[in-house]
């Protein structure tokens, strides 16, 4: 995805040096491996801090709340369908934006990277699909569609949905992709098991709420975990407090999540809360047969009311 | 000062023997990462760890405290006031703290140890514990102790150091709480300091070469507060942060709180829970007005605070040890060292020394 970096700073230079944008919303590279960090660009000068790789994964729509410029945005497939949400949801007018959509391959997952290695990585380099990894005595190569980000490795929508211009060509989407393996999983526990299961997920949870502030859906003036009049959940690390919040955050997406990852990569304490958004996914799938943020004229299921709508799960 | 040599063949009876006397933490590993934890009986620390996932404030400052009990059952003569909660006091020996830690501790007792004010939930926790520190071999890139007032083998805060050396630990001690805790656990093999100096010293060496960053904050002190505060770099500083707490919550010298109290049934608790600068709701007055209403002003004051209004109130240096956790586990990549960085060089004129 290396190639994109030309395309993406030529572009941003042409739509800021014309004034069709105010600036440009994308990443500068991080300093430390696997991270680069969401940047602004105003001035056409400075396009090229502007960089694309294998560690993007935070979703910049996230950026787009309340903005009130002319804005153009640099957006990979899900960031894509997740501007797409925020245009419907009325957050900001597709007028508004110049989308350069990336046509992806997946972002890598740093905590897999991470895990394979006892020793800290220093560096990471990547050429086409090899990953280079090194740290203090080691260095391996890696593939990189065996190291993706879950939410890449079973993703359908790689190219983006709504753009003004591509920084490449499209890419060939994933063809028999099992999606929701896991979510049946946990369909098929028992009652007991399953409150197991997620206690098990949600135990090193340290409420810091990165899942939900990197999440572009988590964009109301007050999270309901922060209401205090009345105050619905309690501010301790108890385990009915810690699953309310993850449980209801997740409810608030039904509909609505693209399953970009950005909750699960920002967690600094790796919980798979994908879990919970992913069945609400399955769930407006199979009773409404929606996708998420494809597209910017029909309205999501849960917004609106329509006499077919399937009603069995109503006892 | 002594020097002591345990054999690592005597750690886990030394443990064994400490058990009676002490509530032992120490890093343990679940699932991908360390964290410090309260020992179960038999249980090892696990030193084979780079550093803990979260700092080990919460030994001193639970992320979640009980206060205060009460009950609100009116057929109880006590019913609605405020009680103290029974108190587990038994000593606790924290095994491998590493020093920037340790030090950490000391650099927040500045705050919950005043000469006016005392915070008895903190200094209960903290006076209880004897910081058994586990010098430091393997620093991170990220982490930046050297320049931040520790290193990988300082001893601030600490009762005890262990040098890690092959098939044995040697253990510097530091206070006489830290004697007492070599001695309560056996381990009493005094050898010639000389030797085990040198040998100490030669790793510290070659630790401290292992640092990879380093921070300058010599201009800090002499900035202008209100200058700093209308720098035009926090915007940029800002622009990436998504205001989630990590970096509060992993920092071992991030110390607020927020106190809650909860009712279930009839039995109430006042607790208090840690919080976080970056949250909105932190400063939200009442009256529904916030001084600081936007993420700007929330990255500003967490920066502010440890590089420019700590070290202007307690001319300590700053507030951080350069554990390098923020940087590290931070969703979006800010930087510590690069504000710092801004900070220290505002204003100043710079030489180009390429």
């Amino acid at each position: 995805m290396l190639e994109y970096n030309d395309k993406i700073r030529e572009i941003s230079k042409k739509i800021l040096k014309e004034c069709k944008v105010d600036l440009v919303i994308g990443f500068r590279k991080g300093s430390v491996p696997m991270m680069n960090e969401p940047h602004v660009v105003k001035n056409p000068d400075d396009v090229d801090k502007l960089i694309w790789d294998s560690h993007c994964g935070i979703n910049l729509a996230n950026y787009l709340t309340e903005r009130k410029e002319k804005v153009g945005i640099i957006a990979k497939g899900c960031d894509s369908r997740n501007i797409a949400v925020h245009i419907i949801e009325n957050k900001i007018d597709r007028d508004q934006l110049y989308i350069i959509g990336v046509p992806c391959q997946g972002m890598v997952d740093k905590r897999q990277i991470t895990a394979k290695f006892s020793g800290e990585i220093q560096s990471i380099i990547e050429k086409g699909d090899t990953i280079t990894v090194s740290g203090n005595g080691f260095e391996e190569k890696l593939s990189k569609t065996d190291v993706l980000q879950k939410n890449c490795a079973v993703c359908t929508h790689r190219n983006p949905v709504v753009y003004d211009e591509l920084a490449g060509d499209l890419v060939e989407e994933q063809r028999g992709v099992d999606r929701y393996e896991d979510v049946r999983a946990v369909e098929a526990m028992d009652s007991e098991a399953k409150w197991q299961y997620f206690d098990e997920i949600l135990a090193p949870c340290i409420r810091c709420y990165a899942c939900r502030n990197a999440c572009p859906l988590c964009y109301c003036p007050t999270c309901f975990v922060d209401e205090s009049r009345p105050q619905w959940v309690g501010k301790s690390i108890d385990p009915t407090d810690t699953r309310t919040f993850h449980f209801l955050r997740a409810y608030h997406c039904a509909g609505r999540c693209t399953d970009c990852g950005a909750c699960e990569r920002a967690c600094p304490v790796g919980i798979n809360m994908r879990v919970f958004t992913k069945k609400l996914e399955k769930d407006c799938k199979d009773l409404f047969d929606w996708e998420a943020g494809l597209t910017i004229d029909v309205r999501p299921p849960l917004d609106i009311y329509r006499p077919e709508d399937p009603d069995e799960f109503i006892k | 000062m002594t020097i002591i040599r345990i054999d690592k063949k005597d750690w886990a009876p030394g443990l064994e023997k400490l058990n009676s006397s002490y509530r032992l933490f120490g890093p343990v590993k679940e699932q991908d990462f360390h964290n410090f934890k309260e020992l179960a009986k038999g249980e090892q620390p696990d030193f084979n760890c780079l550093n803990t996932r979260l700092s080990p404030k919460s030994i001193v400052q639970p992320q979640s405290e009980i206060m205060l009990e009460f009950t609100l059952d009116e057929s109880q003569a006590d019913h609605h006031i405020m009680k103290e909660p029974a108190v587990n006091d038994k000593p606790r020996a924290v095994l491998g703290i590493r020093p920037c830690d340790a030090k950490a501790f000391q650099l927040v007792k500045l705050n919950f140890d005043t000469l006016e004010h005392k915070d008895v939930y903190w200094l209960r926790n903290y006076e209880a514990s004897t910081f058994v520190g586990l010098a430091c071999d393997n620093p991170c890139s990220a982490c930046f102790c050297s320049t931040a007032g520790s290193g990988p083998y300082n001893e601030e805060g600490l009762d005890v150091l262990l040098v890690n050396a092959e098939d044995h630990y040697l253990a510097k001690t530091l206070t006489p709480k830290g004697e007492a805790l070599l001695k309560s656990a056996g381990w009493q093999a005094t050898i010639e300091p000389g030797a085990a100096e040198a040998q100490i010293a030669a790793q510290q060496k070659s630790a401290e070469e292992r640092i990879q960053s380093r921070v300058y904050t010599d201009n800090l002190r002499g900035q202008v507060t209100n200058e700093l505060y209308e720098a035009p770099f926090w915007e940029e500083v800002a622009f990436a942060c998504i205001n989630c707490g990590t970096c509060t919550y992993l920092c071992p010298t991030c110390w607020c709180f927020d106190i809650q109290d909860e009712v279930h049934g009839c039995a109430g608790v006042r607790m208090r829970n840690w919080d976080s600068c970056m949250y909105p709701l932190f400063t939200l007055h009442g009256a529904g007005h916030n001084p600081r209403g936007t993420k700007t002003h929330r990255v500003r004051q967490r920066f502010m605070h440890k590089l420019k209004y700590y070290v202007d109130k307690y001319d300590n240096g700053i507030q951080c040890v350069g554990c390098g956790r923020c940087i590290r586990f931070c969703p979006v990549n800010i930087d510590i060292r690069d504000v710092i960085d801004k900070m220290n060089t505002y204003g100043t004129c710079q030489v180009d020394q390429s």
